[in-house]
């Protein structure tokens, strides 16, 4: 990897990048009640700004030649001997992809959000955060070295727990937005340490210099770094043993899912080990775990999917499974870092439209988020169906819509790898693939179609049930974003587009052949798809299905209720013996530590009837003890002096 | 210019004198007053000072010293390294910011402003002069002198258990501090062997006793360890500071939390590892153990606690547990960030304890169960117990993310299984750290102390709560605490600057290099 160049022109103002959205977020945050007035539009303002120069960045950068890569120091963060640790930002083409979709989608929400949060008190401030999100998972990518990632990893990490927790009054809200940060530091412990080693090995940081000597590790260390910044990866992006936090981070707004826990912070961890290539590329056994991971997540939340009734809930395992297949694509290595990149941005475009669709339709609803409780919405919120229609038949696969072009890619590369890995990674794609339409299309079955089930009802509130339409400011969002989940997969893969301008950093997309060929697999795909799309529609097609939730269910419904037991795991493993482990520390250090020194401390005196003494406030004797203590000392020192 | 930092021991000195004098016992509003001018002013000296210091000039700077007891060898002399420097520029700041905080606060009856404020100023000039003290005995001298103030703050002005508390630290830090009297007569005794006179100068001691053999070292140490171990406070030496930081007043728990306590990781970093190097290499893994314990034992009893201001205390034994651990790597990354740390615990425990100070007195209790849904009535006040809450979890974009990240980053190519248990603590802080914040602040709004006038299980309109957010001198007191900690975490360079030297010159006493080198 060559030295990248000092960046010019319109390049060296790509510190604007981080200064908008964080001007943005300041003024909303320290400003206060001042702002109410036009806060959202100082939000959005900045944040489109933000875009139009990613975008003028982008076309810059199209135009040059070779490896297009340049970097931009700001300061000196931390510098003490070896240790130094810039503050600088690297421009390359996956740093500019990543720059596109934090600001385009960002940019979309933002305006979404204007509607979406019109009744909402205080929504400066909600703006607010959207802003600090933005300018930390901006730093996230833009960063040149694991420190400033870091930096911003725990940043987004921040404006997570700040927009899960956002109705903060509401119990499982709060609780929430704490599981979300905790889970994450888990995962970051493994960032962290990784980060360590490469500063023992190679007394630095950044990525040039750690991607250009990373021979100097041991065979050991490689595996010991992938395997540390997969848990980091595996805790930011919801994979398992980690996704637990996902789902109920859907107390959160809906914009904040759509944009914060579908569309860009929950793939860092496939940007993190897009980025890290060049370590992964050393260690087959260390990817063989990536893609083990990503497959065992990939099912995990299929199954659960298809047993969630919340709209917003099935549609985080949806996301939990969709970054499973990113995460087995970047596994598999050369032949898989764009595609895993390339799913990400068409899942972008789908998963935010399908989050902004879920919003509307329940911003319509009471914020009613029971799916049992819907049924025939799509005459009331006719363009909400369209564009979430759209979004649907792009993420199942839907020939020539995106996730056709980006899912399929994944599941041919699945299948090339060798030996049995072919046949069981690309068989779990393919099984994934029929259940992801399977959990889809009934979702789309109990909301949009069927006979409306809410007539009757009442939400929470007490109020009647009187879907409608949204405004234009949260339509319009979802139309783009249609547009994008129709169109984004064709673009990008029509003559690898994608893969070559990605080609400087990943390294050039590898092409294999494997157990079966591409267009085998496209038509198995589109099969198994159209499998599990009819059988949705043979189960629910009717319209029959309950308003109240069947109680006496199978096991394996029963299991995927539960998370599959993911959170009884966590409860049983660690917070029932941590909790333990604190109460009984509390009282040792109470009886134990502190009593031995009380206890000490009236042995010395003698009797337990000093220590009373001595407690109640006799102060006047122990200073006069202290006063011939020191007569003492002072007498020793006259020996040792004058003897 | 070493006239600033004889200026800096005095001005506070004459401060305690002045709101002393009896008609400002009287007027508790003029004697704030006073006293608050007083700190000012000690802190713009105190900026003097930073400027007049050369970060890469000779070790101990603005150096003065005069004869004390001629016949002991010892002086009354004074001078900065770039870690005194610091310690000291912390006082400086928040000593006016504990002035400010306690403004509104009632005193127990019969109690004057003057009195509390002329303690706290007499605090001050000793805990300076601790810092600055280049003399072993007038060291030791004021490392127990420092008590005697501390002893009355807490004592006079504390909570319902203030005589337990006030006697339990002063005995044991007063023990602590006779076994160091012991060790620092031991090397007064080799400097006679050695030199053929006696001495208790610092800069002449370590050239001497670190030629001692290892297991005279060794129990020389261990006395100045032990004091410093009491005071700093590692486990499990550390029980006196849970009960000092509940009873004492909150801005003397500010102080006891914030400022004393450095003495010990100072004292470690000045004295034993100069002055016993071979001694601090062969002891380093019991100091690591003790300091991971610390680490691990501090954070777990912190998500476990039950009273606010016993939850302070068991969080900065965990934060000193890193510090100690960085101390004991023996990197300048390590040391660096152990010095820092002391300096970023300062600021943001302070503004914690500060802003834990304000719920308290919003609530009137110190019991985590009596809070609830606060962020509905307060939300200023949530935003600051959240922010002081993730510079105390270490947040990179906070302070103590730089100090936390040197720690660990520079304790794991010397110490990688130390460093990777301590690790561990960083999901624990963001546990007890979060969990304190979900319990008091979100929710519905409930609590016997923010309900006084509902019943039991009454839901009160938030209109109607007495829980008002922060005023306008609450806001002027955390204000430049949060400047500094957004400063400090995304520039502390100058910081670095300042200490980098020092620590190095401290491990090439101890004759150990990185073993990561520049350029490598």
């Amino acid at each position: 990897m060559t030295e990248p160049v000092v960046a010019s022109g319109i390049g060296s103002l790509a510190w604007l990048l981080l200064a908008l959205p964080a001007f943005g977020a300041a003024v909303l945050l320290i400003g206060g009640k001042r702002t109410d007035k036009w806060g959202h539009l100082l939000g959005c303002a900045t944040i489109i700004g933000a875009f139009v120069y990613g975008a003028a960045l982008f076309f810059s950068t199209l135009g040059q030649t070779g490896e297009r890569t340049s970097e931009l120091k700001l300061f000196t963060w931390i510098d003490v001997n070896a240790l130094t640790v810039d503050f600088a930002l690297r421009l390359d083409p996956l740093s500019l992809t990543f720059v596109l979709l934090i600001t385009g989608v960002g940019s979309l929400i933002h305006i979404y959000s204007i509607g979406y949060m019109a009744h909402e008190e205080g929504r400066r401030k909600f703006f607010g955060y959207l802003n600090l999100f933005v300018a930390a998972m901006l730093l996230l990518v833009l960063g040149n070295g694991f420190v400033t990632l870091y930096f911003g990893w725990e940043g987004v990490g921040l404006a997570s727990y700040l927009l899960i927790g956002w109705y903060q009054h509401k119990p499982e809200a709060a609780s929430a937005a704490k599981k979300a940060f905790l889970m994450n530091r888990v995962g970051d412990l493994g960032l962290a340490i990784a980060i360590f080693m490469m500063f023992n090995q190679l007394g630095t940081t950044q990525y040039t210099e750690v991607f250009s000597r990373v021979g100097e590790f041991s065979s050991g260390e490689i595996l010991a770094i992938t395997l540390l910044l997969l848990l980091g990866a595996c805790g930011k992006s919801g994979q398992f043993p980690l996704q637990a936090w996902l789902p109920d981070a859907m107390a959160g707004p809906t914009p904040v899912s759509a944009l914060i826990h579908a569309a860009t912070m929950v793939t860092a961890g496939v940007y993190l080990i897009a980025r890290s290539n060049p370590i992964y590329n050393l260690s087959e056994s260390g990817r063989l775990v990536v893609m083990i991971i990503g497959a065992v997540t990939l099912l995990i939340g299929c199954i659960i999917g298809c047993a969630y009734d919340d709209f917003k809930k099935v549609l985080a395992y949806s996301t939990v499974s969709q970054i499973g297949y990113m995460i087995l694509a970047v596994g598999l290595g050369p032949v898989g870092y764009a595609l895993g990149i390339m799913h990400l941005l068409t899942h972008g475009f789908f998963k935010a439209g399908l989050f902004l669709g879920a919003g509307s339709v329940m911003h319509g609803m009471n914020d009613e988020g029971d799916i049992r409780r819907m049924g025939g919405l799509a005459k009331h919120l006719p363009i909400t169906f369209v564009t979430w229609t759209l979004g649907y038949l792009a993420l199942i696969g839907f020939p020539f819509l995106s996730g056709y072009f980006s899912k399929d890619a994944i599941i041919a590369a699945a299948f090339s790898a060798h030996g049995w890995q072919g046949y069981v990674f690309g068989g779990v794609a393919l099984l994934g693939a029929g259940l992801t339409a399977f959990y889809m299309t009934r979702l789309l079955i109990l909301v949009f179609l069927g006979k409306p089930r809410w007539k009757d009802l009442k939400s929470e509130d007490g109020r009647e049930y009187h879907p409608h339409e949204s405004p234009v400011s949260m339509t319009a969002p979802m139309i783009v974003l249609a547009i994008g989940s129709v169109g984004a997969g064709w673009w990008f893969a029509t003559d690898n587009r994608l893969a070559e301008w990605l080609a400087p950093t990943l390294g050039e997309l590898r092409e294999e052949h494997g157990l079966l060929s591409h267009g085998t697999v496209g038509i198995l795909t589109v099969a198994i798809s159209f499998v599990g799309a009819g059988l949705a529609f043979v189960l629910f097609g009717r319209g029959t299905q309950p308003v109240e939730r069947p109680l006496r269910v199978s096991f394996p419904v029963r299991a995927a209720r539960a998370d599959l037991y993911g959170n009884a795991l966590n409860e049983t493993l660690f917070a029932r013996p941590g909790t333990w482990l604190t109460r009984a520390l509390v009282f040792i250090d109470m009886k134990g530590v502190d009593g031995l020194v009380n206890g000490t401390a009236a042995l010395l005196g003698g009797s337990s009837g000093r220590l009373r003494r001595l407690q109640t406030g006799f102060v006047r004797s122990y200073a006069l003890s202290m006063l011939l203590g020191t007569f003492f000392v002072l007498g020793a020192l006259l020996v040792v002096r004058y003897s | 210019m070493s006239w600033v930092l004889i200026a800096l021991l005095v001005l506070p000195l004459v401060g305690a004198l002045v709101v002393s004098l009896p008609f400002l016992r009287r007027d508790d509003a003029k004697a704030k007053l006073v006293a608050l001018a007083f700190s000012v002013a000690e802190l713009l000296l105190a900026v003097v000072l930073w400027i007049t210091y050369e970060p890469g000039g000779p070790r101990l700077q603005l150096t003065s010293s005069v004869d004390w007891i001629a016949g002991f060898g010892v002086h009354l002399s004074f001078g900065v390294d770039g870690i005194a420097l610091v310690m000291i520029a912390v006082i400086a700041v928040l000593i006016p910011l504990v002035i400010g905080a306690g403004w509104a606060e009632k005193l127990p009856s019969g109690r004057s402003a003057g009195g509390y404020l002329g303690l706290i100023l007499l605090q001050e000039a000793i805990t300076v002069a601790v810092f600055a003290a280049t003399d072993v005995f007038l060291f030791y001298v004021l490392f127990e002198v420092m008590l005697i103030p501390m002893y009355f703050l807490i004592g006079g002005y504390g909570g319902a258990r203030r005589q337990y508390a006030a006697v339990k630290f002063f005995l044991y830090s007063f023990l602590g501090g006779l076994i160091m009297l012991a060790s620092a007569i031991g090397c007064y005794v080799l400097a006679q062997d050695k030199i053929g006179k006696g001495t208790f100068d610092w800069a002449t001691l370590v050239t001497v006793v670190r030629e001692a053999d290892t297991s005279t070292q060794i129990w020389l140490f261990l006395g100045f360890f032990l004091a410093f171990a009491i005071k700093a406070p590692l486990v499990p030496f550390h029980t006196w500071l849970p009960d000092a930081a509940a009873e004492a007043p909150i801005g003397v728990t500010v102080i006891v939390v914030g400022i004393l306590d450095k003495v010990g990781t100072f004292g470690m970093l000045r004295y034993n590892l100069p002055m016993f190097p071979e001694a601090s290499k062969a002891l380093a893994p019991v100091v690591l153990v003790l300091a991971v314990a610390g680490v691990l034992y501090g954070s777990l009893l912190a998500t476990g606690q039950r009273d606010m201001k016993r939850f302070l205390a068991y969080v900065s034994i965990a934060h000193f547990g890193f510090i100690a651990l960085g101390i004991f790597s023996f990197t300048s990354q390590a040391g660096v960030g152990s010095v820092s740390y002391m300096l970023n615990h300062s600021i943001s425990t302070g503004m914690l304890i500060l802003v834990i100070g304000m719920v308290i007195a919003r609530g009137g209790s110190t019991s985590i169960a009596d809070y609830g849904g606060m962020s509905k009535v307060a939300p200023l006040l949530a935003g600051m117990l959240l922010l002081s809450g993730l510079t105390t979890l270490s947040l990179p974009g906070t302070n103590s993310f730089v100090s936390e990240f040197l720690v660990l980053i520079g304790s794991y190519p010397t110490q990688p299984v130390y460093t990777i248990l301590a690790t561990l603590g960083m999901v624990l802080a963001a546990l007890y750290v979060l969990w304190l914040y979900q319990r008091v602040m979100t929710g519905p709004l409930r609590g016997t102390a923010l309900l006084s006038t509902g019943g039991p299980g009454a839901t009160v309109d938030p209109e109607k709560a007495p829980i008002t957010d922060l005023n306008k001198r609450e806001i002027a007191v955390l204000a430049p605490l949060v400047a500094l900690v957004l400063l400090l975490g995304f520039y502390p360079q100058p910081v670095l600057d300042v200490v980098t030297p020092s620590v190095g010159a401290t491990l090439s006493e101890v004759g150990v290099t990185d073993p990561v080198q520049e350029g490598k």
